[in-house]
């Protein structure tokens, strides 16, 4: 009767949690099908460049003699290189220029006249990031250099308007376009989706599962029998373990057939990392939800702990602009371990040497968290 | 400490932040005996019977259940006790059987087990459906049937009628009656109910304010010895009968719902009817109609504590 593990008990425990998961139709298309399609769609986004365009204000144009007069490098490219838009509006570009680039995707300029005070209101609210205006026969542009996409524009538009040359690929630079498996943005995309996913899904739902049933009362009544309380927890986890692979796996197949992604290094690392992550987010997903059994302030503490690494860990974007004094620290956040260690599988190719550290590491903490969660656990 | 007892309370205290809960309670439950503590909301029934629980840990006092105290004895006491909370959720996506053969589980029990509850709370019908979609009385039922799964030698059932219909709390009331008939189990039962009380339990201890007000079986708590009947009258004037001092009056007179109406209690009607009618009338107060019961529980609490159960 007192056996370490009731196996009957444990295997119960485990249906009973995995018929209440599946039995509710929105899990099928937040946990399944959701990421896919946020996949599918940043996958397409950022797959195929299009045509960029670029706004661009003129300031004080209208009056005859004031820019256009002494500037006639401008002039000349405006009125001699750009198509012009003859009966426009005046809320219309006036001017248009494209640079033609089957490999990166054009660039249309288009140039709106202003005046200043209309300029710098429409700059604050983002339709131009830079403003032309005359500086004694010079072309002043104003932007902010803090800000790289005004930046390039600055640059291409220096380099057509000035000299009259178009930065183009003849020019004595090669560009060559990455796609090339594993460099691509999916690449980098696919394997974050699954790390996100595996913290999510055990975050929400072992966290919520454990706060709305003590709320309920329902821990409360479960622990007035002989059921041991450490198979409640091993089954709610294991029964999000089970849908963690399941939603990763159809993630995985669906980006192996729709990008022809591929997993370059070894398949049984990416299942040991994987098996560690969740081993870590469960674990804190327990300790978490020890204590409260108001869903708000379950709700709260889940989104102090998910919102900073969503934001920090790289998932949709590098973390590696983040300032240098933080790297440390974000390189270490259980997330960025991770779905670094997750992409190093994908994408270069790494192999058992190179995860053991974060596996180690993600199984640790995990257990520590588990274990301190129990020590503190509320079930009543 | 008393061989017969299967719950013994002793000197229990309990405190919340801002309350005194259970302030020195002791009582020892019977074998085989249907215990009703009834009283208001707040009187400190749920603490009670939680300290009884294992749930809640009392600030002072003992309490021992078959002999054996809780502290190093939870998987003991886990397996001779049925329970059911004040609030009753189970998992909401989950079939009658599954919930009671997840229970049974926990027990070590089969189906065997499953199927006999369901028979025993009547849910034969309802045992494909989800608990969600059960009515309250169905999810009650469910939840005494899981209470009933370890045919517990003790069941401590916390408010199992409040928010029901009539219908429904009958239908829980047989369930009772007939395991009392069938089974030695011995039952602590919360409730503000008087009728539940009276209509189920063989003892039953009143409490108020953390307090037990008074406790016996029904005919003693009504004092039948005695024969006091109650009259209830409505008059024409609008007098509070709450101001009527006894020893003027020579009757326990009390006011009733509103202005005009109240109760007198009376030991004989042949004797002191007239009386009572004569002094009514040498205050110039006219009976417009009046109605004479025997004693209830109703009037018992008022008379302990001033005001009525259910207010």
């Amino acid at each position: 009767m007192n056996k370490l593990i009731n196996i009957r008990q444990l295997w119960l425990l485990i249906t009973a949690l995995f018929r209440e998961i599946i039995r509710e139709p929105g899990v099928l298309f937040w946990g399944v099908l959701f990421p896919v399609l946020m996949a599918l769609g940043l996958g397409i986004a950022f797959a195929k460049k299009g045509d960029v365009i670029r706004k661009i204000a003129i300031i004080g144009a209208m009056e005859t003699d004031s820019l256009i007069q002494r500037n006639p490098s401008l002039t000349s490219f405006l009125n001699k290189s750009c198509e012009i838009n003859q009966d426009r509006d005046y809320s219309e570009w006036k001017w248009k220029y494209i640079i033609k680039d089957e490999k990166l995707g054009n660039s249309v300029f288009l140039f709106y006249e202003m005046d200043p005070e209309e300029a710098m209101m429409l700059l604050k609210r983002g339709t131009f990031n830079v403003l032309l205006s005359s500086e004694n026969d010079k072309t002043g542009y104003h932007f902010d250099p803090m800000n790289a996409d005004a930046e390039l524009t600055y640059l291409k538009l220096s380099s057509i308007i000035g000299e009259g040359r178009i930065l183009s690929v003849e020019g004595n630079s090669v560009i060559r376009p990455l796609t090339v498996q594993g460099t691509r943005y999916i690449d980098f995309l696919v394997p974050g989706l699954i790390a996100m996913g595996v913290m999510m899904s055990s975050m929400w739902g072992i966290s919520y599962g454990i706060i709305e049933k003590r709320s309920k009362k329902l821990l409360r009544r479960m622990v007035a029998t002989p059921m041991k309380k450490s198979h409640f927890l091993v089954a709610l986890i294991s029964v999000r373990f089970a849908m963690n692979a399941i939603e990763a796996l159809i993630l995985l197949v669906f980006a192996l057939v729709a990008f022809k992604m591929t997993i370059q290094g070894d398949i049984m690392s990416l299942i040991m990392i994987f098996i560690a992550g969740n081993i870590a987010f469960s674990g804190l997903a327990i300790l978490m939800s020890s204590h409260t059994s108001n869903t708000e302030v379950g709700n709260g503490i889940i989104n102090f702990v998910v919102t900073p690494m969503m934001v920090l860990s790289g998932i949709f974007f590098s973390y590696q602009n983040f300032p240098e004094w933080t790297l440390p620290v974000i390189r270490n956040l259980p997330l960025t371990m991770l779905s670094d260690g997750m992409r190093s599988i994908f994408n270069e190719g790494a192999g058992f040497a190179q995860v053991i550290k974060p596996v180690i590491v993600l199984t640790t903490t995990g257990i520590i968290f588990f274990g301190a969660g129990l020590k503190i656990f509320k079930w009543h | 400490m008393s061989l017969h007892s299967v719950i013994e309370v002793k000197d229990v205290w309990k405190s919340f932040k801002t309350v005194q809960a259970v302030k020195g309670i002791s009582l020892n439950i019977p074998k085989g005996k249907f215990v009703a503590l009834l009283g208001p909301n707040g009187a400190g029934k749920t603490t009670l019977v939680e300290m009884i629980e294992g749930i809640q840990k009392p600030d002072k006092g003992e309490i021992t259940i078959m002999g054996k105290k809780w502290k190093g004895n939870e998987d003991d006491l886990h397996k001779i006790l049925g329970l059911s909370l004040q609030e009753n959720h189970f998992i909401e996506k989950l079939r009658v059987t599954e919930t009671l053969g997840l229970f049974a589980g926990f027990f070590n029990l089969g189906n065997e087990k499953v199927e006999e509850i369901i028979k025993i709370v009547g849910l034969e019908e309802k045992r494909k459906s989800y608990v969600v979609n059960l009515s309250g009385g169905q999810k009650q039922r469910l939840a005494i049937g899981i209470a009933l799964i370890n045919d517990p030698a003790i069941l401590l059932l916390d408010e199992p009628t409040t928010g029901l219909d009539p219908n429904a709390r009958r239908e829980i009331w047989d369930i009772l009656r007939t395991l009392k008939r069938k089974s030695g189990t011995s039952m602590i039962l919360t409730t503000h109910y008087m009728e539940e009380a009276e209509y189920l339990c063989d003892y039953i201890i009143i409490m108020d304010h953390g307090n037990i007000l008074k406790q016996g079986t029904l005919s003693q708590l009504l004092d039948e010895e005695t024969e006091e009947k109650v009259v209830e009258f409505t008059s024409d004037s609008n007098v509070d009968f709450n101001n009527f001092k006894e020893t003027e009056a020579g009757f326990k007179i009390r006011g009733g719902d509103s202005p005009g109406k109240g109760f007198v209690n009376l030991t004989s009607f042949e004797k002191e009817l007239p009386d009572f009618l004569s002094f009514m009338r040498s205050r110039n107060i006219s009976i417009r109609n009046m109605e004479c019961r025997r004693k209830t529980l109703d009037d018992l609490f008022i008379t302990l504590t001033g005001r009525k159960i259910n207010e």
